[in-house]
């Protein structure tokens, strides 16, 4: 078996062209991902320009409302750019300058983890190009304006459904033509090795402080911990410093869709079956030939076929369980959280909100949930409306 | 002995690229036997696959052309089966990952051997992912044909020790399509491949002109063409035919110029 396995899962399914390019990358990762002066440069910059650590707040009205377990929100949406992905945007840059890339390529569905890797080349003086499907420079018209704003290139990408899986295809497509100064900044735990552990490592700051912070204000660990899942990077993250506790719940909120009896869902450990795409084994959306299918979700960022090849283990093993959320469910959490709480979070980070709405009841109040809010949702709001039958002027 | 090996001790092959079922599969089986008929020494027949990474513009649209026309992969295997009456070149399957996994790779092998496929291209298989294919492959007398890209480097002598069939050397950078000039030191590539190995090699990406053919058979032994055969399919449609293979005799005809 290869390397970069998660059980069955993962391996580097690319092509040749690739290969000495990820092989140079794993290289410089292990050199410098416990390298002192590395760590000092890139906690430096998490703190003092992205914001971190972020909180942790306790969701009192959200508690009461649903009258069970004591809810509290990990609060990525307030890191600059609005969402987790600035956290392996960060890391990836820096490394990549490490190597001498001068360019960063990525691949966005909502955009954000394009505005992450258009801020990070800004700031690092590097030339930027992000594959954003056309379908979504549609739905995220305002993330495009941010990228360009930022200095980045927005490339539409007009093949198969226009969404995030055709801008992976075209983003590594892209990275094949051009090797020797580009570094393809993946924005998931996915892709293949070493992508899934690079940004898994870059991620699991979430719950390296979201662990600390509960044992500060609770005394105790949490009894489970929710997020969204599309990829998996902000779950991954969420999960990573818990997944030896064993009584810690850890649950992904997959993208349903309009359901998972219906062919309009992203739902992959749902609906999804094992498979080989986008560099890895892991589960996907498919026909009985291992067509990928056109996946659909409300959400941009969650709108993808596949799963993370460490989800896939974590659901092999049963240590993490993945839940699927409708459109509908993410709406009403969104307005939920905005009414309740005054957070508007991501339509993504909604699933998870939604997800949590159905389980804080059914546990005890001196149970306590993280809920990771992956991003804020300022840039959902037209879609919202849209949603809603609600014209608004930009 | 391989019949892929085989088909290069005639001096310098040409392999055109023909995808199953663009536009129909009627319309392909003709093609092919056009090609045949005017020289091809191997054909790569393409099954279509939903997201071709490997894949300039020209080949995703008839990879996509072919899955609207409903093409499968149990329908390739019958449009072998088909030719296999009257077709004798080798035919190699060039397809993705998923498509041999999901059917089950062993079966998908096994079949192959049934239907009358020599040998396999999976171009989001690297030499570490190999065994997983490669071992069914052997088992059922399929060859698992590796490639080897511009920046394989120091990899080309442990790709080449193990290739069977013959090797494809990736010419340029990027994806497929054509290219109006290859700058890679395709020379340099195939002395290091001779070095490891007496499987013969071909170089395809970005070929559709006669004269580029001859320059890259004379480097090597032989010249892969799909995107400019796809491009002449998509142009004529039921009509193309006749004008694949007028084309594939041009071009055995140029890479036939540098005999051995």
């Amino acid at each position: 078996m290869s390397k970069g396995r998660f059980g069955i899962h993962g391996g580097q399914y690319i092509p040749e062209t690739l290969m000495n390019a990820v092989i140079e990358l794993e290289n410089a990762y292990n050199r410098y991902k416990d390298d002192p002066d590395f760590n000092r440069e890139l906690t430096e910059l998490l703190n003092s320009y992205a914001g971190r650590p972020s909180l942790l707040y306790y969701a009192e009205k959200m508690t009461k409302d649903l009258g069970g377990a004591k809810i509290y929100l990990k609060r990525e949406d307030l890191n600059h750019t609005g969402s987790h992905k600035i956290n392996n945007v960060l890391g990836q840059a820096l490394l990549a300058k490490k190597m001498g890339k001068t360019r960063l390529i990525a691949e966005t569905g909502a955009g954000q983890h394009g505005v992450a890797t258009a801020t990070a080349a800004a700031l690092l003086d590097m030339e930027c190009v992000v594959f954003m499907g056309e379908e979504d420079t549609k739905r995220q018209a305002l993330n495009v304006y941010r990228m360009k704003l930022l200095g980045a290139d927005v490339i539409p990408v007009k093949s198969g459904t226009a969404t995030l899986k055709d801008a992976v295809s075209e983003t590594m497509r892209e990275w094949t033509s051009r090797i020797a100064d580009t570094h393809y900044c993946l924005g998931s735990v996915m892709g293949p090795h070493p992508f899934p552990t690079i940004v898994r490592d870059f991620q699991a700051v979430i719950s390296r402080e979201s662990r600390a912070q509960i044992l500060k204000a609770e005394g105790r660990l949490p009894d489970a911990v929710i997020a969204c899942v599309g990829g998996g990077s902000n779950a991954i993250g969420s999960f990573y410093h818990y997944i030896n506790d064993k009584d810690v719940r850890l649950i992904g909120c997959e993208a349903a869709g309009r359901g998972i009896d219906t062919f309009e869902t992203a739902a992959t450990v749902n609906t999804g079956k094992l498979g080989i795409f986008h560099g890895m084994k892991s589960y996907f959306c498919q026909d009985e030939y291992g067509q990928i299918a056109p996946v659909y979700s409300i959400s941009a960022g969650l709108d993808y076929p596949g799963i993370g090849p460490e989800h896939a283990y974590l659901h092999d093993t049963g240590r993490a369980e993945y839940v699927p959320v409708t459109d509908d469910e993410a709406v009403n959490a969104f307005e939920y959280l905005s009414r309740t709480e005054g957070i508007i979070p991501a339509i993504e980070s909604a699933h998870a909100v939604a997800h949590a709405i159905k389980e804080a009841p059914k546990m005890g109040r001196d149970k306590v949930m993280i809920v990771t809010i992956s991003g804020r949702g300022d840039k959902d709001c037209a879609a919202i409306a849209r949603y809603r039958g609600v014209d608004i002027h930009e | 002995m391989s019949r892929i090996t085989d088909a290069f001790k005639g001096g310098k092959a040409f392999i055109p690229f023909i995808t199953a079922g663009d536009p129909d599969t009627d319309t392909t089986a003709k093609v092919i036997r056009a090609a045949a008929e005017n020289g091809a020494d191997i054909i790569e027949i393409g099954i279509p696959f939903s997201d071709p990474t490997a894949e300039g513009p020209v080949i995703q649209g008839a990879n996509l052309r072919a899955l609207s026309g409903g093409m499968t992969t149990d329908r390739a295997f019958e449009l072998v089966r088909e030719l296999r009456r009257d077709v004798n070149t080798p035919f190699v399957f060039m397809t993705y990952a998923n498509v041999v996994f999901s059917y089950g790779t062993d079966r998908f092998m096994e079949r192959c051997a049934e239907t009358g496929v020599d040998g396999i291209i999976l171009p989001d298989v690297p030499f570490e992912e190999r065994e997983e294919f490669a071992l069914p492959a052997t088992q059922h007398g399929v060859d698992f044909i590796p490639l080897i890209a511009p920046t394989s480097d120091d990899r080309i002598a442990m790709i080449a020790r193990e290739a069977k069939g013959f090797i494809y050397i990736v010419s340029s950078l990027g994806v497929t399509g054509v290219r109006s000039e290859i700058t890679t030191d395709i020379g340099a590539i195939v002395d290091t491949i001779r070095q490891n190995t007496d499987i013969p090699c071909a170089v395809g990406f970005g070929i559709s002109e006669p004269s580029q053919a001859a320059k890259m058979a004379a480097l090597s032994d032989g010249a892969i063409v799909g995107s400019a055969i796809i491009r002449i399919i998509e142009k004529y449609g039921k009509d193309s035919p006749a004008y694949v293979g007028e084309y594939v005799k041009t071009m055995k005809q140029a890479v036939g110029a540098g005999r051995k």
